[in-house]
């Protein structure tokens, strides 16, 4: 409430600060962020040595409990109070929604030495860009589009990977007759909603996912071609299992480890589990893009936004971290560690596993494209009170067995007008 | 003799009582008064006070996910309060019985209430779901046809909700009923007694009727609990299958921490508010009105 008088404060200790230590050009950096599990919290010890060894102090505000939530109400009492960290993990139009706030830092500066425009795809520069600078940087992508499968599961219902929706349910009827579960799915909203994205993009197409679900055109999200692909949509949940509400994803891509599922449509990250329980790419499991979506690619960016700080020392050491999560040393470790690709182009893949080459080939190929679309399920293609309502629709369609398509294209239609 | 100290020192008491005073009154009152001046603003992701009016009431009410919210709310505190109620009512008529070992039994039911709602949430999750507990069980007991698998079905999941949450409270209302029965006099039971009335009548016509304190206080404590109930739904179903779960108190949660439609979520909060104050206020009118 007392925003102002806080911010004469902070103004004042920080003036007092940089006068006491001169010109130092060493600074505190506190970086926000959720990176607190196995390989992840190992990729951010590094990037933590990184900035020691240029002498800044690192002080992590790790929050535990996965999608950040909770992190992010703890980030915004902190920047009420204008005691804002120099930098959070924050991605897709949230970026937008925090700069509109106008408490982000602009780091054009960094990237114009470092050359990201060059580095990087324009659809992915464009969301860490406000009015034209950036405020954030990126550190990996994930590709959402991916089908996960169990070449056991396959063999044993004589069937194969299918790659076109037609082929996935000629499939899963095969998995289903020879006793498998043939699509593992948890049914939180965001799973519901990602199995949708990649429906939508399968049966769609590229162009017409951007006008549906990134510029919410409503003559396309009503059209038949909607009601189609919420209709295949509804299809698949005649192939899950009857105890998938409220299953974790992790648990889904366990039962495909252990072919009790035949196929999961997750994003990358589902690969770690595998890894995790000694599997091997393309031996013992298999990763396809999501029917129908070979020449596409839905990206989900993790980024770190830059937030104003007063004090020179941690706007160097601000300076000092972009530049080095977009260093190629770091893209690679970290991206190793998190089963996702760097987002910077033209880096070695020697390291990678075969799945992530293929996704980074990909993620260049339709990149030239025009085909590289944001993941409106990941927080990347709509602001966040958009996307929640289409997320209700898409989950309320899923899960009410009595609505038709029709009716949920009808809410759908009004759902993308949330502002 | 009495209190001399008081009258050398008469600010005392209230200097006494003013900390806690200043302190619920900015801490409580003035965030309310807060959350209800962002409800009629155009806060999106951090406050801001653009005054927009009822806009934000609007969008609430045109919301169907509120209108299911208000829905569960309706369903799940009708039978949350009556549940707890009448079970926690029955199980203290019995324990009153005199009957052997009462002390272990009270303990038993009394014990739900010192775990937390997470826990009775996450336990009853493991029970309710169809591939895990109940369901599952009976089926491998031979009964291949049984189904249970309401907390899977969104018609029927917030009656999952409701059963956990008497489960939970049954005792805590019961051990309230059991200290008033034991409150009662006797000398009035015994008369009644001698007069030839039955048991069911005596409890019927004497011993329920004076209880009707405790029963506006029981009243009181339960259907706040049901209204700020969050907890136990994220725990047991996470708002879902879709949202078919959501209370307003869930609701508000979202809104305003995960969506970034702080204004919204405000508005919801107002309206939590009014329904509390909804009940809370005639009864403190009627309580304070007989004390004069």
């Amino acid at each position: 409430m007392n925003f102002k008088t806080l911010r004469t404060h902070t103004r004042l200790i920080a003036l007092a600060g940089a006068l006491a230590c001169g010109a130092a050009q060493a600074g505190e950096l506190e970086v926000l962020h959720w990176w607190t599990s196995g390989g992840e919290a190992k990729a951010a010890a590094e990037l933590k040595a990184a900035m020691q060894a240029k002498g800044h102090t690192w002080k992590d505000f790790a929050v535990a409990g996965g999608g950040g939530d909770s992190a992010m109400t703890v980030l915004k009492s902190r920047v009420v109070s204008g005691n804002a960290p120099a930098a959070a993990q924050i991605k897709g139009p949230s970026l937008q929604e925090w700069a509109k706030e106008g408490v982000l830092a602009n780091i054009d500066g960094v990237a114009k030495a470092e050359k990201w425009d060059e580095l990087l795809p324009k659809v992915v520069s464009d969301v860490m860009k406000y009015k034209g600078n950036y405020i954030a940087v990126p550190v990996n992508v994930h590709r959402v589009n991916w089908l996960w499968a169990n070449p056991e599961a396959l063999k044993k219902a004589g069937t194969k990977l299918p790659t076109n929706w037609d082929e996935f349910f000629v499939t899963a009827e095969a998995l289903k007759k020879a006793g498998i579960i043939p699509v593992a799915h948890g049914g939180q909203n965001w799973q519901d909603f990602t199995t949708f994205e990649s429906v939508a993009l399968g049966v769609g197409g590229a162009e017409f996912y951007k006008k549906a679900l990134v510029q919410l055109d409503p003559a396309t999200l009503g059209s038949p071609t909607m009601e189609k692909v919420l209709a295949t949509f509804k299809r698949v949940k005649d192939y899950t299992d009857k105890n998938a509400p409220g299953r974790d994803w992790n648990l889904a891509t366990a039962m495909v480890i252990k072919g009790e599922a035949g196929m999961q449509l997750m994003g990358d990250w589902a690969k770690g589990e595998f890894i995790a329980a000694g599997k091997v790419p393309g031996k013992d499991f298999l990763c396809a893009a999501a029917p129908g979506t070979a020449k596409s690619f839905t990206f989900n960016v993790d980024s770190f936004a830059m937030f104003k700080v007063k004090n020179e020392g941690s706007q160097a050491a601000q300076k000092d971290l972009a530049a080095a999560i977009m260093g190629p040393a770091f893209q690679e470790l970290f991206n190793l560690n998190k089963g996702s690709i760097p987002v910077r182009l033209g880096m070695k893949l020697d390291k990678f596993d075969d799945c992530a080459k293929t996704s980074a080939k990909d993620f260049v190929d339709t990149a030239k494209t025009n085909s590289l679309v944001p993941s409106i399920a990941h927080g990347m293609a709509v602001p966040s009170a958009t996307e929640g309502a289409i997320k209700d629709v898409v989950s309320q369609f899923w899960n009410t067995d009595k609505m038709t398509a029709k009716d949920a294209q009808a809410k759908l239609v009004a759902a993308a007008k949330t502002k | 003799m009495s209190a001399p100290g008081a009258l050398r020192t008469p600010w005392l008491p209230k200097l006494v009582v003013a900390p806690s005073f200043i302190i619920s009154f900015c801490f409580i009152y003035g965030l309310i008064a807060w959350n209800g001046y962002l409800s009629f603003s155009a806060s999106r992701l951090l406050p801001n006070y653009e005054w927009v009016g009822l806009e934000q009431y609007a969008l609430l009410w045109e919301s169907e996910r509120f209108r299911v919210a208000l829905g569960n709310m309706a369903i799940f505190g009708g039978l949350f309060i009556g549940g707890a109620m009448a079970l926690g009512l029955l199980l203290a008529v019995l324990l009153d019985q005199k009957i052997r070992g009462e002390g272990l039994l009270r303990t038993i039911y009394l014990y739900p209430m010192a775990i937390s709602f997470v826990v009775t949430g996450t336990a009853w999750k493991w029970m309710l779901n169809p591939g895990l507990g109940l369901e599952h069980m009976v089926q491998q007991w031979g009964f291949a046809g049984f189904s249970f698998d309401w907390l899977i079905n969104p018609d029927k999941a917030i009656y999952c909700v409701a059963i956990a949450g008497v489960w939970q409270s049954a005792g805590f209302v019961m051990a309230l009923f059991l200290a008033a029965l034991r409150g009662i006099d006797d000398a009035i039971i015994k008369a009644a007694q001698v007069d030839g009335a039955s048991l069911p009548r005596i409890y019927w016509r004497i011993i329920i009727p004076s209880l009707r304190p405790v029963f506006f206080s029981t009243l009181m404590v339960v259907s706040h609990l049901a209204i700020k109930s969050f907890d136990l739904v994220m725990a047991l179903t996470a708002g879902g299958p879709g949202y078919a779960t959501d209370l307003p108190a869930t609701f508000m949660y979202a809104m305003a921490f995960s969506r970034g439609q702080i204004g919204l979520g405000a508005a919801s909060a107002t309206v939590m508010l009014a329904t509390v104050a909804a009940i809370v206020v005639p009864y403190l009118y009627s309580e304070l009105r007989v004390k004069k």
